[in-house]
């Protein structure tokens, strides 16, 4: 078992002929994901990726043809909200979105437009997300993952890769590691997740990586606390970052008293949460609260 | 990207909002003559993207245009130091000068983007003059909020209910209220803002209303489709390095320790600098080269770092996905070449063509790590002047 994606997962890559489209398709493929077709405005009829993957002109006529039920989207800043709005419309009920500099108030109705519709959406700006052995839909790296009991969260990517291959060379391994960016208005988020992995049989242990900025971080230990059994490691990046400047990721910056490590972290602990000192530390406490049920 | 305040009250006054009379001055003769046009009881303040202004000095009420100049004189070219400018402090190119204004009462307003509910809201409070992190800890209470439709946002009768939440009853005042609210309202949605604040906006003894302090956030994401608003920022007062950056598409943040730290992705590089500090050392920088960056843009992002007097020891971090072990290596070896001092350098190479990049650097004089526990605490000792091993 897992969340999300599986073996079951049908794939769609709009914008699979660009730079990223491309390559992240082949190691998408590589890793055994099923992707059974491309959407490229005005390449309709085409094949992509070594004539593996049938091209289509909108998303609608790729759903008829192919059944693909989730999409994932490379396409750039300026045309991604319309990409994400175009692949809701045509029923795919869940979209991942990895574009990054999106403007924020684009993301206001578009995020409307998709929950009006019932999909879901995880992103944008994040390195989607990856079930070991079932499907790879994102650009997280096949190479460091290992099938196992831990469900993983995190607002970051190349953090996240730190902690998951900390996990395998534990001999640890995941259900689903999920990317859900640090952007300001994002679609699932930490209790999204969590809440699926709490509804997941084969998840025995959650990893939730947090940093700093809004309140996200807090709102997930209210949650935790209140319902989940299933143990719950942290760790929350930033700690010494300086406040009112923003550290790349727009969500990465605290102003005011709001956002700051030491407030996540004292309600990750209240809500009995072990929050890790350092990102070499999760995959210990990890393989501690595994031991210890 | 941050706007000073005479350009965000031009905004302001171009969406019709009232604003003080006045106008912006680079040169004590144009404090005077704007001085003059209103009377001579004027504000004289310093434009600088930094808080604090009116503490260092930046600011001078002065009541007749020869004073305005003589203020003029002494607050242009000044170098102003406040606790958010760093030791270095900015030099003061512009003034606003603007009119004083006598008035009864302050009131709070702004445009926001609202994580939780994923929506643009309008915060108004009758606390005025106060900044409204502040208000919203002590008493929070005091905000009240609209919450602007996603699709047909902002609509008068909600700028309506918030003039009569703060207290603004009279029917004439609250509609003056409700159109700055829909005005700061359409301002925020139509340069793509990521907050536009009147702080205060005040109440003058003819009961009518008027913005004397502004501030607008621009998002960076969506300047691609507004020229003029990007044509509008000004580098003066930003440390040269974070400009040189900018123009590497790097994100890059200077700090007051001593180690250098390169690093892929903004979450790895915070925790970088977390574990840094953790084993005793202090970071002297937030980089972040982003994702897939390829050798020339790590050879510029050493540089930047090097450029740093008290760095004494640089700590890489890679954690290769789309960004390639090799094409960092093939950086350092290049930017290597070209520095012009040598401190020790701890290099971390993990993930997608690690084994390339490791090969490419063995001949370099490099100190590798295999963890990041590891790595921070090699940089940090080497930095403190241990031997390299």
């Amino acid at each position: 078992m897992s969340v999300l994606v599986d073996k079951n997962t049908r794939l769609l890559v709009q914008g699979i002929t660009g730079r990223e489209g491309e390559f992240h398709t082949r190691a998408m493929l590589g890793y055994g994901t099923t992707v059974v077709a491309g959407v490229v405005p005005g390449r309709g009829g085409q094949r992509a990726i070594d004539d593996k993957v049938p091209v289509f002109n909108t998303v609608r006529e790729a759903v008829e043809q192919t059944q693909a039920n989730v999409s994932i989207i490379f396409v750039p800043a300026p045309f991604a909200p319309d990409a994400m709005r175009e692949a809701a419309d045509a029923g795919i009920p869940f979209i991942v979105c990895l574009t990054e500099y999106i403007p924020a108030n684009d993301m206001v109705p578009t995020y409307e437009y998709i929950k009006q519709r019932g999909a879901r959406l995880l992103g944008p700006n994040c390195p989607g997300l990856l079930t070991p052995g079932g499907a790879k839909v994102g650009i997280i790296p096949g190479s460091i993952v290992a099938e196992g009991p831990v469900g993983v969260v995190s607002k970051s990517g190349t953090l996240t890769y730190e902690a998951v291959d900390a996990l395998t060379k534990l001999g640890i391994g995941q259900t689903t590691i999920i990317g859900i960016g640090g952007d300001p208005i994002i679609g699932t988020n930490f209790i999204d997740c969590l809440q699926l992995f709490q509804d997941d049989a084969d998840t025995k242990a959650i990893v939730m990586i947090g940093e700093i900025g809004g309140t996200a971080e807090q709102e997930a230990a209210a949650f935790i606390k209140a319902h989940v059994t299933k143990p719950v490691v942290s760790f929350i990046a930033g700690q010494t970052a300086p406040a009112g400047k923003r550290m790349g990721h727009a969500g990465a910056i605290i102003s005011g008293g709001e956002g700051t490590a030491a407030e996540k972290i004292a309600a990750l602990e209240a809500a009995g949460v072990a929050v890790a000192k350092e990102p070499g530390e999760i995959a210990q406490l990890v393989q501690q609260r595994l031991h210890q049920r | 990207m941050k706007l000073h305040e005479y350009q965000a009250r031009d905004i302001l006054q171009h969406y019709g909002v009232p604003v003080t009379g006045g106008g912006v001055a680079s040169t004590p003769e144009e404090v005077r003559r704007l001085a003059e046009e209103v009377g001579g009881h004027v504000a004289v303040k310093a434009q600088v993207l930094f808080g604090g202004r009116g503490k260092a000095g930046g600011i001078k009420v002065v009541q007749t245009a020869d004073e305005a100049e003589a203020a003029g004189k002494q607050i242009l070219k000044m170098r102003l130091i406040s606790p958010q400018t760093g030791p270095e402090g900015v030099i003061v190119e512009k003034v606003l000068v603007a009119e004083a204004i006598t008035y009864d009462r302050e009131v709070y307003l702004s445009v926001i983007l609202d994580r939780g509910s994923k929506r643009i809201v309008v915060l108004a409070s009758a606390e005025g003059g106060m900044e409204i992190e502040e208000v919203a800890q002590t008493h929070p209470d005091a905000i009240k909020k609209a919450v602007a439709d996603p699709e047909l946002g902002l609509q008068e009768f909600q700028a309506r209910e918030l003039a009569f939440s703060i207290g603004l009853t009279d029917a004439k005042q609250a509609r003056q209220f409700a159109s700055i609210a829909m005005a700061l309202y359409r301002i925020f949605v139509e340069t793509d803002a990521s907050l536009v604040e009147i702080n205060p906006l005040v109440i003058k003894q003819d009961g009518s209303l008027l913005a004397l302090d502004s501030k607008v956030l621009l998002d960076d994401s969506a300047l691609f489709r507004h020229k003029d608003l990007a044509a509008m920022r000004d580098d003066a007062g930003e440390p040269e390095a974070e400009q040189k950056a900018r123009a590497s598409d790097l994100t890059f943040i200077k700090l007051d320790g001593d180690i250098g730290c390169m690093v892929n992705g903004a979450g790895l590089a915070m925790a970088t600098m977390d574990v840094v500090n953790l084993y005793g050392g202090k970071p002297a920088n937030f980089l972040d080269i982003g994702g897939g960056a390829n050798a020339k843009k790590v050879a510029a992002a050493l540089d930047i770092i090097l450029d740093d007097a008290n760095v004494k020891a640089v700590l890489i971090n890679i954690f290769g996905g789309i960004t390639r072990g090799d094409e960092v290596a093939k950086g350092i070896v290049a930017a290597l070449d070209n520095v012009r001092r040598k401190v020790p350098m701890v290099v971390r190479l993990v993930g997608t063509n690690a084994e390339e990049g490791a090969r490419i650097l063995k001949d370099a004089a490099l100190i590798p790590a295999t963890s990041l526990s590891e790595a921070a605490k090699k940089v940090v000792a080497v930095a403190k002047g241990a031997p390299q091993p």
